[in-house]
């Protein structure tokens, strides 16, 4: 067999050719795939490694869990508290908020915190309702400071786009006794919001929703006294948002 | 102090304490000195209630006027002037 050489040249260009299209044409379906999918992970061997090391490195910091930050500097976070009693209707909030929580986006089930309310920050609009909510037959704010939810673990986890929810079991502490409670949460990831809220800052933002209901005899407050007047129930709707600085 | 002066004071009292009650929204709960003012942040979708400073009389408040104003009334007749004989 006579090989002639431009022949072979020719035939060795046509070979190139094709392996560089195969290439791009690998390359464009992978990124279609990942764009799709977002799992970088499985890939055959021959794929460069540089680029599977910098796809792996970025599923990571997409996967890394957030600590947020709830300590809100707008003071929009607030919890709302609703007491119907038969002869009378308590309705006021708390915005001394605080704690943090870090949560996945990735993996939303994960999600951990601790948010805390200062007592003396709950606030109804009657002076006297005001002052006996506070003092030490009711709240003892000065005794205890804190009420706090912590969550221990989420189950029933649903996510819709960026909005997840939850049933979340944690231990509640209200007046220094703490009782677990599974509360129904809605997550909500809000990415690179939160330049929107504070200026020269990039990051994240996420919101969770509550609504649930205690009764104040759990946790030693007067049970059993005055409910015809405060209420045994305590609605309460928890409306926060947490930062995420970058 | 005569017992007209007495029963005028009385009647604008309860007037007067109607008329505020009635003019600040007839609030049926106790008195309230805040009264929330709802905000709304646009990015986050989260309202909150801003407590300002407002008096807002409520029906104890109606019912102090009420009482004060039956003293006032009550003390008029510990004013009554001497029978005249004819």
């Amino acid at each position: 067999m006579t090989n002639y050489p431009e022949k072979r040249s020719l035939t060795n260009a046509g070979a190139k050719m094709r392996r560089r299209k195969s290439f791009i044409s690998y390359g464009v379906t992978f990124l279609q795939n990942a764009l799709r999918n977002s799992a970088f992970c499985i890939l055959p061997s021959e794929f460069p490694l540089s680029l599977l090391a910098l796809a792996c490195l970025n599923s990571a910091a997409l996967a890394a869990p957030q600590t947020f930050d709830f300590k809100d500097p707008k003071g929009v976070n607030n919890a709302v508290f609703k007491l119907d009693a038969p002869l009378e209707a308590v309705n006021g909030n708390a915005t001394g908020i605080s704690g943090t929580v870090t949560f996945d986006p990735a993996d939303p089930a994960a999600t951990k915190g601790k948010i805390v309310v200062a007592s003396s920050s709950l606030h109804v609009g009657n002076p006297m309702q005001q002052q006996h909510m506070l003092s030490d037959k009711w709240l003892n704010a000065a005794g205890y400071p804190e009420i706090s939810f912590e969550a221990k673990e989420l189950k029933n986890v649903r996510t819709d786009g960026d909005a997840t929810t939850a049933d979340v079991t944690g231990a509640f502490t209200l007046k220094g006794i703490s009782k677990d409670i599974t509360v129904p949460v809605k997550f909500t990831f809000l990415k690179d919001k939160l330049g929107q809220r504070v200026p020269n800052q990039k990051g994240d933002l996420l919101v969770i929703r509550a609504n649930f209901s205690i009764k104040r005899s759990d946790f030693g407050i007067m049970p059993g006294q005055m409910e015809e007047k405060v209420s045994d129930t305590i609605e309460l709707t928890l409306s926060i948002a947490g930062a995420s600085p970058r | 102090m005569s017992n007209t002066v007495l029963r005028a004071l009385a009647a604008i009292l309860i007037v007067a304490a109607t008329a505020l009650w009635l003019a600040t929204g007839a609030n049926r709960g106790w008195t309230k000195t805040s009264v929330p003012v709802k905000r709304t942040d646009e990015v986050t979708g989260i309202t909150v209630d801003d407590y300002q400073k407002r008096f807002v009389p409520g029906i104890d408040f109606l019912g102090a006027a009420l009482l004060g104003s039956g003293i006032l009334a009550g003390a008029s007749f510990l004013f009554r002037k001497p029978q005249t004989p004819n």
